[in-house]
């Protein structure tokens, strides 16, 4: 669905990805990594958002993305859930869905309805301004605003950020609905738990390359791995009673 | 901070305990007072109360010239009237050339210093319409808006849609060419002074009702045109689905972008609507005053103050520096004490230096 060849990136001069290549399938795929490999620079270059500054290549659907401005690359399917949301401060909840331009809307099932049905939460709150929303119903509206363009690939930069563990696992249950029809997700976590919870295939990113690709099952059992290339105290072990042992996969 | 401010207010509050509410509420007031000193707000406590002051004066000053004479017929109320009609008019002009200023400032960030280029190119094609065709009033200001407008998106395509974000870059750019345009339009239309005569409908006075005043329609006009043209400009950006994406875009381009919003084509299309409120404001700036050279720098200059007044990207904040900056150069050129008529310039800065020193970012505005 998505080939990315030699993909590097570069801040002013410091080079963050270096000749990143992976194919991300149908379903959902997560890209782990600590904090400072390049994940989130990874979406920005796939999104075509400048800076950084990218080249090499990311073919979508036989279409090159790197080159081209972000509303192309969005009119091509690929949804972006940003980190960090970005809700724009002016704009209602409802505003946030009906800016979204009809021929995109109008392209799949995603509608404002559907959104709203999806989460009625936002339903409730749809004149209150976007960025006065609750951390949870923020990321509802992030998510909600890029479905509405009917993407058949979601990019989604680290959703479980900022979030209380009951809400992170509202949003595990919605993304596994979203896949389960038929979106697929490219999800970049920091959060282990919500990532192998999400994806089966798990690519692991180290200094902007993808230096591991693995099943979510094995990576919880490869307590080693986890500690290597993510630098966290291992899920599943004696002491991880942290947040994001709420979103506890498999458990769930 | 707060826990100083706290201990303050108790400390206030347990002297007076029997001397009843007054006391009670003096000592609350004069804790808060305290603590806006030692929280550092004293800058803006002081700055606050020397505009509050300086506007009750003038406010006093204007009004003891006003209605010193009585009410009657020999008094100065009828003038007052004149006076204020005149800066209603002044103001809905300004109000025209400088929404425009702030729609592309808001949108784009570049403080667009050929506006006042937009403004004269405007009246002058409005003027050679009618003077040398005889082209009917409407028609040439219709045609005068859409070729100022024209003008400008050029302008942008041409030579700032490359420097997006370069604030110094564009504003460079901008003021060359509001040079080259002075000397092309002193070339073209002459250095002497024009005026646009108004349409033939609007061309006499209209009685008050009062005094036995009248005045000229056209400028009674021009403040309904600024009113319908600031409300359409409202509904635009707030209740239309452009509105939300011209919104949207300003907060985060890049995020609008990914979106599917073609966030260049918007900003195209938000600096044609500007350059073609520059083009009216000249079109009907040149029926109520005059078109010359120099008047270009004129309303550049006024529009910056009105958008550094009400806020830089703020309608509500264009209309309501518009108001001010007219308000007071009317009155101060009538009002100043005699001798100092020619100062008035100055108020009008003076006005700017307070707004200024109150809020930083201009009435309605909010930090880039």
């Amino acid at each position: 669905m998505l080939e990315i060849r030699e993909l590097h990136a570069f801040y002013g001069g410091a080079h963050v990805l270096h000749g990143l290549t992976c194919s991300i399938g149908n379903g959902a795929t997560a890209v782990v990594g600590r904090n400072g490999m390049g994940k989130t620079t990874l979406c920005k270059a796939l999104m075509g958002i400048a800076p950084p500054r990218a080249h090499g290549s990311a073919r979508f659907a036989g279409h090159e993305l790197i080159g081209r401005a972000p509303y192309e690359i969005c009119r091509q399917g690929i949804g972006y859930v940003p980190q960090g949301r970005r809700l724009f401060r002016s704009l209602t909840t409802d505003e946030h869905l009906r800016m979204i331009d009809q021929r995109l809307v109008q392209r799949g099932r995603w509608t404002i309805d559907a959104v709203y049905q999806l989460f009625p939460a936002l339903a409730q709150r749809r004149h209150i301004s976007g960025v006065r929303l609750s951390g949870g119903e923020q990321q509802m509206l992030a998510i909600g605003r890029a479905l509405l363009t009917n993407p058949s690939l979601l990019i989604m930069d680290e959703p479980s950020e900022g979030l209380a563990p009951t809400v992170v696992e509202t949003l595990v249950e919605t993304c596994r609905t979203l896949v389960a029809e038929g979106v697929s997700l490219l999800l970049v976590e920091q959060n282990l738990a919500v990532a192998t919870a999400l994806a089966d295939r798990i690519l692991i990113v180290l200094g902007g390359e993808i230096v591991h690709e693995t099943s979510a099952e094995t990576l919880m059992a490869d307590q080693s791995a986890q500690r290597r290339y993510l630098g966290v105290e291992p899920v599943g072990s004696a002491g991880a009673s942290s947040p994001s042992a709420a979103a506890a996969p498999r458990a769930i | 901070m707060e826990t100083r401010g706290g201990r303050r207010s108790t400390e206030g509050e347990g002297a007076p305990e029997r001397g009843g509410a007054w006391a009670r509420w003096r000592g609350r007031a004069w804790a808060r007072w305290r603590g806006l000193l030692s929280r550092g707000q004293l800058a803006v406590g002081r700055s606050a109360s020397v505009a509050g002051a300086l506007a009750v004066l003038s406010a006093a000053w204007v009004f003891y010239q006003v209605f010193d004479a009585g009410l009657g017929e020999s008094g100065n109320v009828p003038n007052f009237i004149i006076i204020t009609l005149n800066a209603l008019s002044l103001a809905g002009l300004f109000f025209l050339a400088a929404s425009g200023l702030t729609l592309i400032f808001g949108l784009m960030r570049v403080v667009n210093m050929a506006h006042g280029s937009l403004y004269l190119l405007g009246g002058y094609i409005a003027w050679s319409l009618t003077s040398s065709l005889g082209v009917n009033w409407w028609v040439a200001v219709i045609v005068a808006t859409l070729a100022a407008g024209v003008f400008g998106l050029a302008m942008e395509e041409l030579f700032l849609r490359w420097n997006l974000g370069q604030d110094l870059r564009q504003a460079l750019i901008t003021i060359a060419l509001s040079v080259i345009l002075a000397d092309q339009m002193l070339n073209v239309f002459g250095g002497t002074a024009q005026q646009v005569s108004p349409p033939d409908l609007l061309a006499g006075p209209v009685g008050l009702g009062i005094y036995d005043l009248s005045y000229p329609a056209f400028r009674l006009f021009v403040v309904g045109v600024a009113l319908a043209v600031g409300i359409a400009l409202w509904f635009w950006i707030q209740r239309t689905r452009f509105g939300m994406v011209v919104r949207a875009g300003i907060d985060d381009g890049a995020m609008t972008s990914a979106l599917g919003v073609n966030v260049r084509a918007v900003f195209a299309v938000a600096f044609f609507v500007g350059s073609c409120l520059a083009g009216l404001g000249g079109a009907f700036g040149g029926t109520v005053l005059s078109l010359a050279p120099g008047q270009d720098q004129v309303f550049l200059v006024s529009s910056i103050v009105v958008v550094i007044i009400g806020g830089m990207g703020s309608l509500a904040g264009a209309a309501i520096g518009a108001l001010l900056l007219a308000f007071v150069e009317q009155y101060s050129a009538v009002y100043l004490p005699s001798g100092f008529g020619p100062y008035s310039m100055v108020v009008t800065f003076v006005l700017v230096a307070a707004v200024l020193a109150l809020k930083p970012t201009g009435l309605f505005g909010r930090p880039a």
